[in-house]
Parts: C-alpha cells; structure tokens; sequence
C-alpha cells in the first residue's frame, strides 16, 4: 500500500557532512550533476535574455521605487570604465545568462560550477567555513550546498535513496545586476537554488535551475524563475567569453 | 501399525512446523534487513498551489506578441501555421476551447488545485487530479497502474495520463491530447503530441516540468518549468466559461492570413529589437550560440545603447508588495486578442 508522507526528502546537511563516519558529500550524492551542460532556452524570458533586455524594462521583476532609480541610471560605459561589466553575471542573475556549465568536484566537499558566459566560478561547499562566509564580497558570494534524498523503500525505515536535488544558499554577494539593463539587486540579496535533474522525453538529461532570490533592499517579494539547462556529452559548445556590460 | 502411522504423522506435523517457524525467522529477518517489496514514498500534493508571477511574465499575464515564437522548436509546418493563424478563429464554435490544453498548466495565470481521488479495496490512490477553470477538463493522473486506450480512441480535452513515483518525484505521461496552442499567437501542437510531466516536491514548492514531444509541428521536445507555492487561500476554479462568442466572424468562415500577407509580423523586431529569423523560432532559437549570430545585428542597430522600453516595462504596479497574484479581467482569448485586430479573411 502506498503511504503517503508530509515529505519524503531528508536533507544531507552540511553539518554532516565531513563527520566521522559519514560519506563526504561526493560519495553521498544521489544524483550525479558533473559534466558539461547547455541552457535551453525556449520561450521563458527569452527577449530578456538571448538579447540585451530594453533599458526601463523591468517586466516581472518586484522592483521597488529605489530600484527604478538605480536602473534609470544604467550606462554600459560607464560600468565598463570601472571594470564593472560583469555586474550582470553575479549569482542572482548567472544562471539565466545563455551559457554552458562545466561542473565538477573540487573536492570531496566542494562542487565547481564553471561557466563559459563571463568565465565565471562558483563553488558550492557542503562544510561552511565561517572565515569564508566572511570573506570580502563577490560577484558569486559564497553558498553553501546541502542534498535532498527521494527515497523508496516498503514504509520500514528511511528507504533507499534514489534520486535527490542539490539545494544551495549564496550571500556575501557583491550587488548587481538581475537583468543585463541594470536591475539592480543589492550586497543584502541572498539566492536559494534548487538543482533538480530530469529526464528529457528524447532520453537527454535535463536539469531545472529554480532560483529564489531574495533582496530587502530593492525588491518587494522574491524574484522566483526557473532554467532549464540540456547535459552534452562533451565540451563540443564550451566558448569562454568575457564579460560584457552591453551585450 | 496405527501407533507407526501416528509417529509418521506426528513427525510430519513436527517437520512442517519446524519448517515454517524457520521460514517466519527468515521472512522476519528479510523484512528486517532489507524490504522486499519495492514502494515509493508518496508525497501528499493535495492543496492549492500558485506560481509566482516573476516567471516568463510577457508569456503568462500579458499573452504572447503576435510573431513571438522565439524559443519554441518549430518545424516548416508549425511556422507556416503560426504564421498564417488569426485569433478570431477562436471565435469559431468548434476552436473556443482550443486554448484549454494541458499545456495551460505552464502558460495561464492560474492557480491549481490539486488532489487525489481514492479506490479499491483499501481505498488507496489511484489517481492524482489538477484543475484550474471548472469546464477545461483537468489533468488526471492514475496512478493504478491502468493501460492507455486504443490510440484511435476519441478523448477529451482533459486527454489520458498515467503516472508513476520515482522518490517523491510524480512523473506523468499523457497521450490522447487534442490539438491545442502552446503559445497563444498560433504556436499549436497536434494531436500526436505526446506529454511528459515531472512534479518536484521541495516542501511547500512544486516544481513543474513539461516535455512536450511532436512529431508535426515540432523538430524537438519543447520543455518548460514553472514553480508554485502552496497557497495560503484555497484556489477558486471561477473563470470564464468555454462559451462561443460571437466576434463578427461569419459562420463557416475561417480567420487566416495567406503566406506573406500576416501584417502583424513584426512586433519583437518593434518592440525588442528581435529580427524576423528569431522571431519567427526553430529549435536554433533555443541554444546559447543563436546569440553570436544575433550580436551583429544587434550591435549594428544600438551600437552604444539600446532603444528606451516605452510599452510592457513594468511589473504588476506594485501589487507584488501586498503578495496578491494579478488576475486578469478577460478570458484568455479576449486578452490574446487585444493586440490582434480582427483579421480580414
């Protein structure tokens, strides 16, 4: 008979991760995110994304009035002046950037998440360093990384875990930019990600970004959006690029 | 010789007891080490459930533009539909429900409710139902392990679907779909389509994903997620009824533009600074390196800036801050019909 459970996820937590005993968060993993991945993007925000969204275009975001100013005053150039041009591609906004992935282990703690768009790196540690959450900031902040277990079992005891879905909390973030036409999130913005692989109908991996971003300072409610991202069977597609405040 | 028979008998008594004593210490012991007997752990989505409106916000509150097929992996058929289609043949008798396909779930400003349906001799599941408006048939999920009808068989709009768990994952197949728009500017998919449905639980976030798969009118799947969040009201299926109304469409006449002639192909190029070879889709559309072959173009218009949003800039003013979804005021077809005059056949 099938049971039905209020949730029937258990969470890997950092603070178990690294103990005596306990498998690091590389033997643990219920599923395997490595390897090289591709953005699909279909229509989702496809005009705020693949081109350079239009300057005042703040459709779908809950800017607050302070935000609307800060976006008025976006200059291309000017960010470029300043070596700023990858305000745009900091962790609240650089999974929507058209891009590839290149994930793998750092270490048996830590998942790498390298993109092609801006050549940018994050790092996902399952055991949080308190010296490094206070580090000074950065476009991609520090996160800590946690799994979620989907189990199956007969209804005695915990279950086999089967599948699962990385979830990751970034803060320690350098402000920027959610859209590439200078809306703004701030150094106060935090991001809560869920990493959730699938199966495509054509047997292709699929992986689904849900993103959370979560800023006091210029948003009303969250900034919640999905990205959907296709596994490659190789590096065929990987093309570093700089950042770029324009385009 | 009666006493040996009785030794026989109870020593075969004994054997078969002692037999089954050691097969209830193994059972036992099996049960106790590892289960036998595979099952999912189900989780509970009953409820109601809402999608926050920050996700593809042009595509769900505002209706899609009229040469907006960017990103959908259309084939030479499903453009040349798209691209000859007119909205008032959604004044047609036979097409006003067209708009309520299962892919609504991804595309509609909805609120859903979710629930199970019970059965059997234990009363358990046997079926998952999603509804939204009371007269768009819903999607029901049985999950009693039954065999999809003769393809031949006509359905409703509500199509077929069977599902299974994997963890707490609900993934669902729906065949029997009818004809029905994925993007509701003529972007429609045929009733080959084929639908995969993966449910994520995360708490109190649902994480939708749909694959559709054509063989007509797509060259690929077209895939799309959403997220929804348990509302803290119950959902209302209050909506507009599937009714005909008239539009100044004659009966028996069947809105379309012939190739070349669809005036209101240029919109994204207006508005977004989107050219026509993008606007217009293909599964290219949907790839990180379709923006090198855009970049020229772009940059050649707006080499320093680009041009001032001047229309469908802003979010929902302001209603974000009282976290109350917007609902729109029209149906569907009266929305997507706002930017689509009345076509002359």
């Amino acid at each position: 008979m099938l049971v039905s459970l209020a949730t029937a996820t258990a969470v890997y937590a950092q603070g178990q991760a690294g103990t005596r005993g306990a498998p690091s968060a590389q033997a643990a993993a219920p599923v395997d995110l490595t390897g090289y991945w591709e953005s699909l993007v279909t229509d989702e925000d496809w005009v705020y994304r693949m081109v350079t969204p239009r300057p005042g275009d703040y459709a779908g975001v809950p800017l607050k009035p302070n935000g609307l100013q800060v976006m008025a005053a976006w200059d291309p150039a000017k960010d470029t002046a300043a070596g700023e041009q990858c305000k745009s591609y900091g962790a609240p906004a650089i999974m929507r950037v058209p891009e590839h992935l290149h994930i793998t282990w750092q270490d048996a703690q830590t998942l790498k998440v390298e993109t092609d768009a801006g050549e940018q790196v994050r790092l996902f540690n399952f055991v949080p360093s308190t010296a490094a959450a206070q580090a000074p900031r950065t476009w991609q902040g520090y996160s800590v990384a946690e799994w979620e277990f989907q189990r199956q079992g007969a209804g005695r005891g915990p279950g086999k875990a089967v599948w699962g879905a990385l979830k990751v909390t970034t803060s320690n973030l350098k402000a920027g930019y959610l859209r590439k036409n200078g809306v703004p999130y701030s150094e106060k913005t935090s991001v809560m990600e869920y990493y959730d692989p699938v199966q495509e109908s054509n047997g292709d991996g699929l992986m689904i970004v849900s993103s959370f971003v979560t800023d006091p300072v210029y948003l009303f409610s969250p900034f919640v959006t999905t990205d959907n991202f296709v596994k490659l069977p190789s590096a065929a597609g990987w093309k570093p690029s700089a950042c770029s405040a324009m385009w | 010789m009666a006493s040996n028979q009785l030794r026989l008998r109870v020593r075969g008594m004994a054997a078969r007891g002692m037999a089954f004593v050691i097969a209830l210490i193994f059972t036992s012991l099996a049960l106790l080490v590892e289960p036998q007997v595979v099952v999912a752990q189900e989780v509970d989505l009953s409820g109601s459930w809402t999608s926050p409106p920050t996700n593809n916000v042009l595509e769900v509150y505002e209706g899609p533009f009229t040469d907006d097929w960017t990103g959908m992996p259309l084939s030479a058929a499903g453009r040349a539909l798209a691209q000859s289609w007119s909205a008032g043949a959604l004044a047609e008798p036979e097409r006003t429900c067209q708009l309520y396909g299962q892919w609504k779930y991804m595309t509609f400003p909805f609120e859903i409710k979710i629930w199970p349906s019970n059965g059997g001799p234990t009363d358990q599941i046997v079926a998952w139902n999603l509804q939204k408006a009371e007269d768009e048939g819903g999607m029901k999920i049985w999950m009693d392990g039954r065999k999809p009808p003769s393809k031949y068989l006509d359905y409703s709009r509500g199509a077929f679907t069977t599902g299974h768990w994997k963890g707490s994952t609900l993934i669902a197949e729906t065949t029997h779909l009818k004809m029905a728009p994925a993007r509701n500017n003529g972007g429609y998919y045929s009733d080959r389509s084929t639908l995969t449905s993966t449910f994520i639980p995360h708490g109190d976030t649902l994480i939708m994903v749909f694959d559709l798969n054509d063989p007509v009118y797509f060259t690929q799947p077209y895939v799309y997620s959403r997220v929804w969040t348990r509302a803290t009201r119950p959902a209302s299926t209050a909506w507009p009824p599937c009714i005909v109304n008239y539009e100044g469409v004659a009966e028996g006449v069947v809105p379309f533009y012939l190739p070349g002639k669809n005036p209101l192909l240029n919109q994204m190029m207006q508005l977004f600074h989107v050219p026509e070879y993008a606007s217009e889709g293909g599964a290219q559309t949907m790839y990180p390196a379709f923006r090198d072959k855009l970049k020229a173009d772009y940059l050649k218009l707006y080499p320093t800036f680009p041009k001032q949003c001047t229309q469908y800039c802003t979010n929902f003013r302001g209603q974000q801050a009282a976290g109350n979804i917007p609902q729109p005021s029209a149906s569907p077809a009266a929305k997507s019909g706002r930017r689509k005059p009345q076509s002359k056949p």
